[in-house]
């Protein structure tokens, strides 16, 4: 099976005053198409900086970061964000949605800064709300719906370009059991429709659900064993 | 999507606007009454005829006429003078000459006191003067010396307010004489004369002749230390020269000629082609002045839109964000936040605009002063307040799109 993203001895260090942060340390990983991954480790374990990394929203101090085959490395700042708004779906622990604007135009979103707009870009907004659950609350706002629905919007959101990555940063952390449970029922429906997930997360009971875990601690793979979904 | 958030503060962008509607609004309305006033100078200019050089007697100082003597006044252009204007100067085609009279004009309980003006049939071809009722002061008028006279019209309103003045009868000091036309009046009348040497009052033409066999040369003025006798052959001669370009050596010989003839300065000579000249440079002055007043104000309200576009991007650091990760490139941050600072520029710069055009009709309203708004003010306007949206928005809009979105994400 082909991986969709790729890790190769990637580090990625900071710079504090004197000293050098290793916050990630020749990690070399591979994520194939329709995987479902949990990221897990302690807080400073190197998680978010492996999602930025993962996200391209950051770059690697050393090693090699391939999507779909891809190397980012040779990629410029407009190249990564178009890789970003194609292939790559975001999912935030608090849903980021945009409070001046309402469920459809948010969903809406990423189609904006796609190179060719498609012609249906407001109908695949609608039946991806729908499909989340909300088709009866298109205009609402933000600040109107609760957790969870927002939730589903960024993860309606997430999907609109049709991407093969799905990046979901604690995307439970903010919700109760019974939300969270929801959720994860998206998240795998979807991960079933051939879309790869990856789930960063520090809740064990969130993580075993995925089918592979990866555990980071200081920065190096810990594990990668198998979850029980 | 960039006026949306605008409209999620109304408040801030309302006030964010004023300061461009202030400057907008303020640079239309100052060219407006600049071009107003510049306009009203010129066509009075213009109406003093720019083909005329004028030589006017002016009184001398007090002090200096005081050695002379203690009673009577004798100073001002001679008859002399006008003879030498009228024969030997070529370039002069026509020369009029003007006795001002001080006397009063009524007609039963009407009073007046119009300027009366002694003259001859040239005046009215010489000054550019338009007749609007009966017929000007006839060659005929001046050798028959006939008691007729010509109302300005605003005289002849005051004194007639409803029926025509033509054929009535109107005293001047002890004599009655014929109205016999009425002028049309010198568009605009304005308050005051806007320029030295250009009186633009009402008044009555009477011919020469019959104005020196009434009231004589010698003008008696009771003040309230005495009596002033003033005795001055002329007011005014009006030389019409045979083109522009001549102007300039008529003046200059004018100029010599008096300089010679009069030992102390009891007259002046006015060239409307020279105070048009001035008006342009005043008018020119004035446009520089008015442009950087206009450029502080538009400047302090660029300012502050850029002041309000840093505070904004601050603020929405998170969306800057979430935008970047969700595929917007640095352009696409870049140009939202552009379109946002000239939306806000340009709402202000039309309603800058709308206020801008209404303070000059106000103006003339209220201030019974001309005004012109030229089609160009309000376009000049509008791209002022777009490039001051480029110019001011090009900073916080760098700043918005070089955000680390790794950064811009974790801000709260």
């Amino acid at each position: 099976m082909e991986p969709v993203a790729e890790l190769q001895a990637v580090s990625r260090l900071y710079r504090m005053g004197d000293t050098e942060v290793r916050a990630l340390d020749e990690i070399s990983v591979a994520f194939n198409r329709g995987e479902f991954w949990s990221i897990m480790g302690s807080s400073g374990s190197g998680k978010s900086t492996l999602l930025n990394l993962l996200g391209c929203i950051d770059r690697p101090t050393s090693g090699t970061y391939l999507v779909g085959g891809r190397d980012t490395r040779d990629l410029d700042d407009d190249s990564l964000s178009e890789l970003r708004g194609a292939d790559i779906g975001f999912i935030f622990q608090s849903f980021n949605l945009i409070p001046q604007l309402n469920v459809l135009e948010n969903i809406m979103v990423p189609l904006f800064y796609q190179e060719k707009p498609s012609l249906d870009g407001e109908e695949s907004a609608r039946s991806l709300a729908e499909r989340v659950g909300l088709a009866d609350r298109m205009s609402h706002r933000p600040s109107e719906l609760s957790g969870g629905q927002q939730q589903r919007v960024a993860i309606a959101r997430s999907l609109v370009n049709d991407p093969n990555i799905l990046l979901a940063d604690e995307a439970t952390g903010n919700l109760d059991t019974h939300t969270s449970g929801e959720i994860l029922d998206l998240f795998r429906e979807f991960n079933e429709e051939g879309k790869t997930i990856l789930l960063v997360t520090h809740e064990e009971e969130i993580g075993c659900q995925a089918h592979h875990v990866l555990r980071l601690k200081d920065g190096k793979i810990d594990e990668i064993g198998q979850g029980v979904g | 999507m960039g006026v949306g958030s605008l409209l999620l503060h109304k408040l801030r962008s309302l006030l964010t606007t004023l300061g461009v509607l202030f400057g907008v609004s303020s640079v239309i309305a100052m060219l407006a009454i600049g071009e107003g006033a510049s306009e009203e100078a010129q066509e009075q200019i213009r109406q003093l005829g720019s083909q005329n050089v004028i030589l006017r007697s002016v009184k001398p100082p007090e002090d200096v006429v005081s050695n002379q003597s203690t009673w009577s006044n004798n100073y001002g252009l001679t008859w002399n003078d006008f003879e030498t204007v009228r024969d030997t100067f070529p370039w002069v085609t026509r020369a009029v000459p003007v006795r001002a009279l001080m006397q009063d004009v009524r007609v039963g309980s009407n009073l007046m006191h119009p300027r009366v003006l002694a003259t001859t049939a040239e005046y009215l071809e010489a000054t550019g003067r338009l007749i609007y009722q009966g017929r000007f002061l006839g060659v005929e008028d001046q050798r028959r010396t006939a008691n007729v006279c010509v109302l300005g019209y605003e005289v002849a309103r005051t004194l007639f307010p409803v029926s025509s003045s033509v054929g009535e009868q109107v005293k001047i000091g002890p004599e009655y004489f014929e109205v016999v036309g009425v002028l049309l009046p010198r568009v605009p009348i304005g308050n005051d004369a806007p320029l030295p040497g250009v009186e633009i009052t009402s008044e009555v033409l009477i011919p020469l002749s019959t104005g020196r066999r009434w009231f004589g040369d010698m003008q008696v003025k009771i003040r309230s230390g005495g009596r002033d006798i003033e005795v001055v052959e002329l007011h005014e001669i009006i030389a019409a020269v045979d083109s522009a370009q001549h102007v300039p050596l008529a003046a200059a010989a004018s100029r010599e000629l008096l300089a010679r003839r009069h030992r102390e300065s009891d007259y002046e000579v006015v060239v409307p082609l020279e105070l048009l000249a001035r008006a342009e440079e005043t008018k020119r002055i004035f446009n520089i002045v008015l442009g950087c007043i206009a450029g502080i104000s538009l400047l302090v309200g660029g300012i502050g839109i850029m002041n309000v576009m840093l505070a904004t991007v601050t603020e929405r650091t998170r969306e800057i964000g979430i935008r970047r990760a969700l595929g917007a490139k640095k352009n696409h941050i870049m140009l939202q936040f552009l379109v946002e600072t000239v939306v806000l520029s340009v709402g202000g710069g039309l309603v800058g605009i709308l206020v801008g055009v209404a303070i000059p009709s106000a103006v003339e309203y209220w201030a019974d002063m001309r005004t012109i708004v030229t089609i160009d003010a309000p376009i000049l306007a509008f791209g002022i307040s777009v490039s001051i949206g480029l110019i001011f928005g090009l900073y916080p809009a760098w700043q918005a799109a070089n955000m680390d979105p790794v950064e811009a994400l974790r801000h709260e």
